[in-house]
């Protein structure tokens, strides 16, 4: 038995694309419910407030279908493999900055999303890169809001200089 | 007044010194980021949209002007040294011109590519000028049936009729428009799809979606799949074209401005389109066929005054008709937007001096770019040695930063009832959209459908209520008029076409010239 013939077996159904076909549905799912829920109210014209989202429902319904069709016979194009662990980092680093924004400043939040995503491509360690990190975007800050008048969150370190 | 005269007054407010300054800065930071790998025009334009925020109306559409040609330049630069094209439009130019470079004739190669640019991007500037007023007196006659039969049409060529598959092409589309439902509808100020969240109510921000998908969905991609690295080809030799290198480059140059800029002009999406017709003009045409594939001059310069007169024409739709082709567009119209502007017919009769303006400047934008690209070009390659961890770490800073800078709100975040905690809620949805673009790039679904659908999306809607609400309810008005049949015809073509084409196994040529990211 060659390599192909067990490549393409592997390959069919495609679960991943299946997965997809069920998101689909989900997202038709939610927008007729969710316009279903609110859509009593001003219906005067034919077509109001709730008609597009209706159309949007059911065209990804029929997507959903076809996706699905698809996948059972193994349309999706190959996918290389992949690493997860970077992802993780970026996703972190990503999570850490939007949580820690308001709290400790622009700054310091976004010198630790630079140095997660140094990390995820394999540049390290970590306490050269964050005070580096933090560093980089203290003179971003500056630059954007003072020099553009840009509304960033100040947090301790902003407060210290200014 | 006449176009000459129009364009003349243009020129007058683009060749005032600060508006000049201005045209200087977005070309050098254009050119900046456009060299960067990984970075197309879209992706420059909406990492730089902020810097924009606290300039006039004038200033700022000068400044991105310059952006957008600036990322053009750049980003052929990257795709001749680099071999790895930043945008979908530059794929074309990285088959010869890193073919050029590895041959020791990287110097020649960049600049046919300059040059070519400049001109196809001062000829096709000057037939905007033209177009543009019969456009607009063509666009006043439409009615929203009209328009929304326009914008079907741009939706079925930027979705479905290039591209690998008619399936994910509409499914990127339709994540789109769903997207372009959430928050408050303009006409009845009912909200949808917002669940509760107040800050849901403003819809989603176009940049915001933009810079998640080209540049964090990017970034998990490149980290996830651990390419392996290009090397730069230094420049060896002379930098400038030999006699025999212009006798080769200047028909090519005519060439792909005459395919590039009415591809452009028509709503039928990218810019890769033009390079790939250019190319194969070209390869069919030279007189050396020997020399296709291993580094030809013609290769280059045709395809790169393609993709840049079809940059410019894309800008008919967009200045003319409000209409965005490609997410490079968008972007444009989102930048627009931000200043209450909307781009179309009305824009030439209510501000003539901001659009001249914007269209002479882009002249003075072309003109210094190719000052700026030629001498300045081994400061550029600099920028090119970046290694990638700081690269992404530093895309991701910017991406943020304008994020954070569209949208400071704070959300409080309720964990489990116990306490609550103050989050970034435009971070979120950068997160949440960098994850969908990291999932679309992994399935192979095309990225620009998704932001031209969700600025698209509620215009669409609203021209179609405001056509039904003229006839009462009657669906008839849809196809009343002869140009809104064509145009209805025309996009179920772009449809049906292509699905016909590869269900017959023709579809490989679809595939090439499809839109993967511009």
């Amino acid at each position: 038995m060659s390599l192909d013939n067990q490549q393409q077996e592997k390959r069919r159904p495609d679960w991943a694309a299946l997965a997809i076909a069920a998101a689909l549905f989900a997202v038709a799912a939610v927008i007729a419910w969710s316009t279903a829920s609110h859509g009593a109210g001003a219906n005067y014209a034919r077509v109001g407030p709730t008609t597009f989202p209706y159309v949007i429902a059911i065209a990804f319904f029929g997507l959903s279908i076809w996706t699905a069709i698809e996948a059972l016979r193994g349309d999706f194009p190959e996918r290389e493999k992949q690493e997860i662990s970077p992802i993780l980092w970026i996703i972190g680093g990503l999570a850490a900055q939007m949580l820690l924004l308001k709290v400790a400043g622009f700054s310091i939040a976004t010198g630790l999303l630079f140095a997660a995503t140094a990390r995820a491509f394999g540049r390290g360690p970590l306490w050269k890169t964050i005070p580096l990190g933090i560093v980089l975007a203290f003179v971003v800050y500056v630059i954007f809001a003072k020099g553009l008048q840009l509304s960033l969150p100040a947090g301790p370190l902003e407060h210290l200089v200014f | 007044m006449d176009t000459f005269g129009l364009l003349a007054q243009g020129l007058l407010t683009a060749l005032e010194p600060i508006n000049m300054l201005y045209a200087l800065i977005g070309v050098t930071l254009g050119t900046a980021v456009g060299v960067l790998p990984g970075i197309g025009p879209a992706l420059t334009v909406a990492l730089l949209l902020p810097v924009t925020y606290k300039l006039d109306p004038a200033g700022s559409l000068i400044m991105f002007a310059g952006i957008y040609y600036g990322g053009m330049y750049g980003g052929s630069t990257t795709s001749i040294l680099l071999n790895t094209p930043g945008e979908s439009a530059s794929i074309v130019t990285a088959l010869e011109g890193n073919k050029m470079a590895r041959n020791g004739r990287g110097g020649p190669a960049l600049a046919t590519a300059a040059i070519g640019s400049f001109v196809a991007g001062l000829l096709a500037t000057i037939g905007l000028a033209f177009i543009a007023p019969t456009v607009v007196k063509m666009a006043l006659s439409f009615g929203p049936a009209e328009y929304f039969a326009l914008m079907i049409l741009a939706f079925m060529t930027v979705s479905a009729a290039f591209g690998d598959s008619t399936l994910r092409g509409l499914t990127a589309l339709f994540i789109g428009l769903a997207l372009g439902l959430i928050g408050i509808d303009l006409q009845t100020g009912q909200a949808r799809l917002a669940f509760g969240i107040p800050d849901l109510l403003d819809g989603v921000e176009v940049t915001t979606l933009a810079v998640a998908l080209f540049a964090v969905g990017e970034a998990l991609s490149v980290a996830a799949s651990k390419g392996g690295d290009s090397t730069i080809q230094a420049i060896k030799g002379s930098v400038w074209m030999t006699r025999e290198d212009w006798r080769r480059s200047w028909k090519p140059w005519l060439r792909g401005t005459a395919i590039g800029f009415p591809i452009g002009a028509m709503p039928a999406g990218g810019a890769e389109i033009g390079t790939f017709l250019s190319y194969s003009v070209e390869k069919n045409l030279t007189t050396k066929p020997e020399e296709f594939g291993k580094g030809a001059i013609e290769g280059v310069a045709g395809p790169e005054a393609a993709n840049n007169a079809s940059a410019a024409g894309t800008l008919v739709p967009l200045l003319t008709l409000g209409l965005p082709t490609t997410a490079t567009a968008a972007i444009m119209l989102a930048g627009f937007q931000q200043f209450g502007l909307q781009p179309g017919p009305l824009l030439f009769a209510t501000n003539p001096q901001l659009v001249w303006g914007l269209i002479a400047s882009l002249l003075v934008a072309n003109l210094m770019l190719l000052v700026l690209n030629l001498p300045l070009i081994g400061v550029w390659i600099k920028l090119l040695t970046i290694p990638t961890p700081w690269l992404y770490a530093g895309i991701l800073l910017f991406a943020t930063l304008g994020t954070i800078g569209a949208n400071s709100a704070v959300f409080q975040l309720n964990v489990f009832g116990l306490f609550s905690w103050p989050m970034s809620f435009e971070l979120g949805m950068l997160l949440a959209f960098g994850l969908l673009g990291y999932g679309l790039r992994r399935f192979g679904y095309p990225i620009a459908p998704v932001v031209v659908g969700l600025i698209l999306g509620p215009m669409a809607e609203q021209q179609l209520r405001r056509a039904l609400a003229i006839s009462q309810g009657d669906p008839m008005i849809l196809v009343h008029s002869p140009i809104a049949i064509v145009l209805l015809l025309l996009a179920a073509t772009a449809v049906l076409l292509p699905l016909y084409l590869r269900a017959r196994g023709r579809g490989k040529v679809l595939a090439q010239l499809g839109a993967s990211e511009d």
